[in-house]
């Protein structure tokens, strides 16, 4: 490798970018974050709550304001007693129905049972209410009910289950990859289509000078944008950020390297731009929304699916930013994910500059 | 400074080929693009391949500048085999690909300095340089234009500034002057002589005939094979066949009455005339009786083989064997 070539190929590669239009690409992170982040919440607010309250006791009317104190509930306290819970589901007035029996107002000890009803068309939705419900709930009836919560490990960093702790992470596994995975293949398959690798094979050049001045530009500009997320869901979703930033940077480079090394092996498959894009979004972008525990649980994934996760970088990613970012993990407590991700890195590169020819085919 | 090699390398190696094709075979998947072809390209001139689309220029050029695996006969450069010593040949030649390869969102400059970062140009060396290519080229006004807003002859006078940044000793040029106007054309020959006058060895395709004769050598291929190999100024004065260009009202009716007459040995279309060539001179008592039987034929001249005469005839009988 000779770093004068390198960094003349690297410096073109800039000149590239900043005049290539498809270079804004990378701005659409800031427009995913603010999509997710104010429109696609996965948490649930303002729940139409209709409450029939036939205690009438100062213990049912502050259960009530508790309900309505949160965010997560529009109540409606109902005055006739005529009315159905199904009625109300069926002409959308209430999404849940919170019934207090006239016992309520009893002694601590008795049955105390309250009855609620939740529109479960979406079940989702209904999950997420009746976890709502349950913690007011249980907050009235002390801890010794706390038994009935669905405790999952999620609950216990994220209490209030927010999207945001979620899509921050996975959208900057998933924006790295785009960038280096995408744009590094299409970068080298432009070459090819446009005839300029003939040219450009026409010199003392070198397989490492090639990629090696190809992946610099990219290695920064991936570095800036996961930078730029972060910031963003720090300040403006409020994304806590327990664990420490060198890690982050250690951690994000090495994913950051694996990806691109996949993009170079796309690159030395695809011989079009076009070819590049569609090869590396299937390889890349999908398997890091559906298989890498972004968005689908892997552990509610069937068998194949589950090993088929191995081999995507972004589930070692995500379990590395989600640990430092939301649980504090340090970079030691990381490193079994830290070396998968390396060992694709070395396959992928491996594979692309044993395919990578100097030669025309 | 000169764009040329230093005079050390040219001098010692004078007698050498700077590039020598030995019983060389190609072939894409299974067609044959170039077969059995020995060639030398001597040191300091002009060494023209002429043909067709699809002659085997490409292949020939390409293999040259070691781009392609060379599996059957033998190809060097600079007495080295291109299949042994690819990165010293890749550093003394200057390559200009049939397509513009530069890159188009790149200025008239910065394409330069690419190519002078990639073979290891020091900075002043370069900026030397770059006024001499400047100079001769007439780019320097446009040094901040995108490649892609140039002319198609700016196009190629700023390829071949790129191929001719590090001094190569050898110029592979494929079809440069394709596609681009005659003016141009005229004037990217002019440059191309005076780079043979400070010694660069020029190796040139093309599929324009007129051409040739600006070549101190040309070799005509076609189909991967040569059809002629020698000056071409030899060429075109040790042409024996004796060529008549006749002119005709209905030159198709004309044409196919001649292919029934033995003195004929073939006929071509130039234009709205008919060249046709024959191994016997005619005289005008033959060309009378023609009109007798064919009344369209309205003149006939005896006129000097040109190149495009004398590789038509080459086709055509190469096409018979």
């Amino acid at each position: 490798m000779n770093l004068k070539r390198v960094n003349g190929i690297a410096l073109k590669e800039y000149n590239h970018i900043i005049r290539d239009p498809r270079t804004l690409l990378i701005l659409m992170p800031i427009l995913q974050l603010t999509i997710f982040g104010y429109a696609m919440r996965f948490e649930i607010r303002h729940v139409k709550l209709a409450v029939r309250d036939y205690s009438h006791s100062p213990a049912s009317q502050d259960l009530i304001r508790k309900f309505g104190a949160t965010e997560y509930f529009t109540v409606q306290v109902l005055n006739s007693y005529s009315v159905t819970p199904q009625m109300l589901f069926n002409t959308r007035q209430a999404h849940a129905v919170l019934t207090i029996p006239p016992s309520f107002a009893a002694e601590k000890g008795t049955d105390r049972s309250l009855q609620l009803l939740i529109d479960a068309s979406d079940a989702n939705a209904a999950q997420l209410v009746l976890t709502y419900c349950q913690e007011i709930i249980a907050s009235e009836y002390g801890p010794d009910l706390r038994r009935v919560l669905d405790v999952r490990p999620k609950l216990l960093y994220n209490p209030d289950l927010k999207s945001a702790y979620f899509f921050v992470p996975g959208l900057i596994a998933t924006i790295l990859v785009m960038i280096c995975a995408l744009l590094t293949s299409i970068s080298i398959a432009r070459e090819k289509e446009l005839g300029t690798l003939e040219q450009l094979l026409v010199s003392p050049v070198t397989v490492s000078d090639i990629l090696a001045g190809k992946i610099a530009p990219y290695v920064v500009l991936a570095l800036v944008d996961a930078f730029l997320i972060l910031g963003i869901g720090m300040l403006l979703f409020r994304v806590p950020f327990l664990g420490s930033f060198a890690a982050f940077l250690f951690y994000t480079l090495i994913y950051v390297v694996a990806a691109l090394c996949l993009g170079l092996m796309v690159s030395t498959i695809a011989k079009t731009q076009q070819v590049a894009m569609m090869m590396a979004l299937g390889m890349t972008l999908l398997p890091t929304l559906m298989l890498s525990g972004f968005i689908f649980p892997i552990r509610s994934m069937p068998w194949i699916l589950q090993q088929v996760t191995y081999i995507v970088p972004a589930r070692y990613f995500l379990l590395i930013i989600r640990g430092i970012m939301i649980k504090g993990n340090t970079t030691l407590e990381l490193w079994h994910s830290g070396a998968a991700l390396a060992a694709i890195s070395c396959v992928a590169l491996l594979v692309a500059a044993r395919r990578f020819k100097l030669k025309l085919q | 400074m000169t764009l040329s090699p230093p005079d050390s390398e040219a001098g010692s190696k004078v007698s050498e080929a700077a590039v020598s094709l030995k019983g060389f075979s190609f072939q894409y998947q299974a067609h044959p693009a170039v077969r059995d072809l020995s060639l030398e390209v001597q040191n300091g001139i002009i060494h023209g391949l002429i043909g067709p689309d699809g002659a085997g220029k490409t292949t020939v050029m390409r293999s040259i500048c070691t781009l392609l695996d060379v599996a059957e006969g033998s190809v060097s450069v600079f007495g080295l085999e291109v299949n042994k010593h690819r990165t010293e040949i890749r550093s003394r030649l200057g390559y200009m690909p049939q397509r513009f390869s530069l890159y188009q969102d790149l200025t008239v400059e910065e394409n330069l300095r690419f190519f002078a970062r990639l073979f290891g140009i020091p900075e002043q060396e370069y900026a030397r340089r770059r006024e001499t290519l400047y100079s001769f080229s007439r780019l320097g006004p446009f040094q901040n234009r995108r490649a892609k807003a140039l002319s198609g002859g700016m196009k190629q006078k700023l390829a071949l500034s790129c191929a001719l940044v590090h001094a190569p000793e050898l110029l592979v040029l494929d079809e440069p002057t394709f596609g681009v106007d005659p003016v141009s054309r005229m004037e990217f020959w002019d440059i191309l002589h005076d780079l043979k006058k400070q010694g660069s060895t020029i190796l040139v395709s093309t599929a324009y005939m007129d051409e040739a004769e600006k070549c101190d050598h040309v070799t005509l291929l076609h189909k991967g094979r040569i059809l002629l190999d020698g000056d071409p100024a030899r060429i075109l004065k040790n042409w024996t066949t004796n060529i008549y260009s006749l002119g005709s009202d209905a030159p198709r009716e004309l044409a196919r009455f001649l292919a029934s007459q033995p003195e004929v040995l073939s006929s071509q279309f130039f234009g709205a005339d008919l060249h046709i060539t024959a191994k016997e001179e005619i005289g005008a008592t033959k060309f009378r009786s023609w009109q007798a039987q064919c009344p369209s034929l309205r003149k006939w001249e005896k006129i000097p083989a040109g190149m495009e005469d004398i590789f038509l005839e080459l086709m055509e009988n190469d096409q018979d064997r």
